[in-house]
């Protein structure tokens, strides 16, 4: 059943959700916040999202919209064009054909995942990176990073899995 | 029907390898500086800045809150502080007044012609890098507000970088702490020219130093004319340490709270390619100048 205009539009917008949920999560960790050490101290909250929504809803985050993901966080944090597109491509494509063993698992499981795939898409984008600028960028934020990537993951998405159970209920 | 769910697959397989190949080739055409490359990131850039602007301001608010309790916490010293810092500069401001009446009877005497008047543009910082490993902001003013490549942007009392992409309505700074910034300078007391290089930490180096220059800590480092990117003589920083050859400097700049840049247009050609002709406002700020 189709059902009526209205009903069109709060599906098309509860299955656009998940995808304006990441673009907010790439939007924000780039907002100056009022703490020392510029840039240096956001966790890769993009990351996050294509990590968690690759494994618990790929069907409505596509890899076209894991590329516009990418492009945006390269664009708005300066990073050079593609860099966080590739990296995020290539979680996105891991966790697709990897996210049987995770679904329906607890908790702790998704978070061992993240804490395995988290550190490997960091070097990565590091490596990557450091080619592009052609000489070898201080790996101090590399590891910032990843310190927080693994500490934040349960508190973020904490907000992914309320986001889900509140919006997008009619299919596991 | 049955066919539906492998085809599916397949496509979707197809899509991700294709869309993984853009990405690839995107990074190999940024490297290669494509003008297509940047005309992209400028719109993505400008597309955001509204929402970027929204979000930064009540980040800003609680940020002057918890400024303000600390400052509340430290009134006496800091009054303290300030009355011996108007008295220090009062004797500049005489200093100064010598020195301006000095200067236009030297510039009477050698007919000397003066540069335009430098104009700026003050522009908020709406994103910062955000753990990228790169060191730069976006800032809420592009080319409507006179903003062009090259440019130098300061804070306070220092340099903090230069525009390295210029969109309608945001620009992006390249800091001077990052990895790709190099920046001419000059050694303020010698005169002696360098080259400010950033390695992504908070104290970049001076490289291209002249051979038995001796450098000590507290030496003020200022932008040099060299390209006639910068306006010469802004200051950046003090020398920091001189250990095994390499000179640090301290940058003036606050990097904690860098909330609002200046834009500094010299009026020149700049190092990173033709400037449009000036644009017909002079000195306008977007935002008013901070206290």
């Amino acid at each position: 059943m189709t059902g009526g205009l209205a009903h069109q539009l709060d599906l098309a917008a509860r299955r656009l959700f998940p995808f304006a949920l990441s673009v907010l999560m790439v939007v924000l960790s780039v907002v100056p916040l009022p703490i020392p050490g510029n840039g240096l101290v956001m966790p890769p909250l993009g990351l996050m999202a294509v990590y968690y929504w690759a494994i618990h809803r790929p069907d409505l985050v596509p890899a076209i919209a894991v590329f516009v993901l990418g492009l945006l966080e390269d664009v708005l944090s300066g990073a050079p064009t593609g860099v966080n597109t590739v990296m995020f491509l290539l979680v996105y494509g891991i966790m697709r054909i990897q996210r049987k063993p995770f679904l329906g698992k607890p908790f702790v499981v998704m978070w061992f995942g993240f804490v395995v795939v988290a550190p490997c898409a960091i070097l990565f984008d590091w490596l990557l990176s450091s080619a592009v600028a052609g000489k070898a960028i201080p790996p101090l934020a590399a590891v910032v990073q990843v310190l927080l990537a693994i500490t934040l993951y349960p508190s973020v998405t904490w907000l992914f899995a309320a986001a889900q159970r509140a919006f997008l209920r009619q299919k596991p | 029907m049955r066919y539906a769910a492998p085809v599916r697959a397949a496509a979707h397989r197809f899509a991700f390898l294709v869309l993984l190949a853009l990405a690839v080739g995107l990074v190999v055409l940024g490297k290669a500086d494509a003008i297509l490359v940047e005309r992209l990131r400028t719109t993505v850039s400008d597309a955001f800045a509204p929402i970027l602007e929204a979000l930064a301001s009540p980040m800003a608010t609680v940020d002057e809150t918890i400024a303000d309790i600390r400052d509340l916490v430290h009134l006496r010293s800091e009054n303290l502080r300030l009355k011996q810092d108007n008295e220090r500069l009062r004797e500049w401001e005489q200093r100064a007044r010598e020195l301006t009446a000095q200067n236009l009877a030297l510039r009477e005497a050698l007919k000397f012609a003066p540069h335009d008047e430098v104009r700026s543009v003050t522009a908020r910082v709406i994103a910062d890098s955000g753990g990228s490993f790169v060191r730069s902001l976006l800032v809420d003013a592009g080319n409507r507000d006179g903003v062009t490549k090259g440019q130098a942007a300061a804070a306070g009392e220092g340099l903090v970088g230069r525009i390295a992409e210029v969109g309608d309505i945001s620009a992006r700074v390249l800091l001077i702490t990052d990895l790709n910034s190099r920046i001419p300078v000059l050694v303020e007391s010698t005169r002696d020219h360098a080259i400010l290089a950033g390695d992504n930490t908070d104290q970049p180096s001076l490289v291209y130093l002249p051979p038995n220059l001796t450098l000590s800590p507290g030496d003020r480092i200022v932008t040099a004319s060299d390209g006639g990117a910068f306006p010469p003589g802004l200051p950046i920083g003090v020398v920091a340490s001189t250990s095994d050859g390499v000179v640090r400097i301290q940058p003036f700049a606050n990097w904690s709270r860098l909330e609002y840049v200046r834009i500094v247009d010299y009026g020149l050609k700049g190092i990173l390619g033709p400037v449009e002709p000036p644009p017909a406002a002079s000195a306008r700020g977007k935002h008013p100048a901070k206290p």
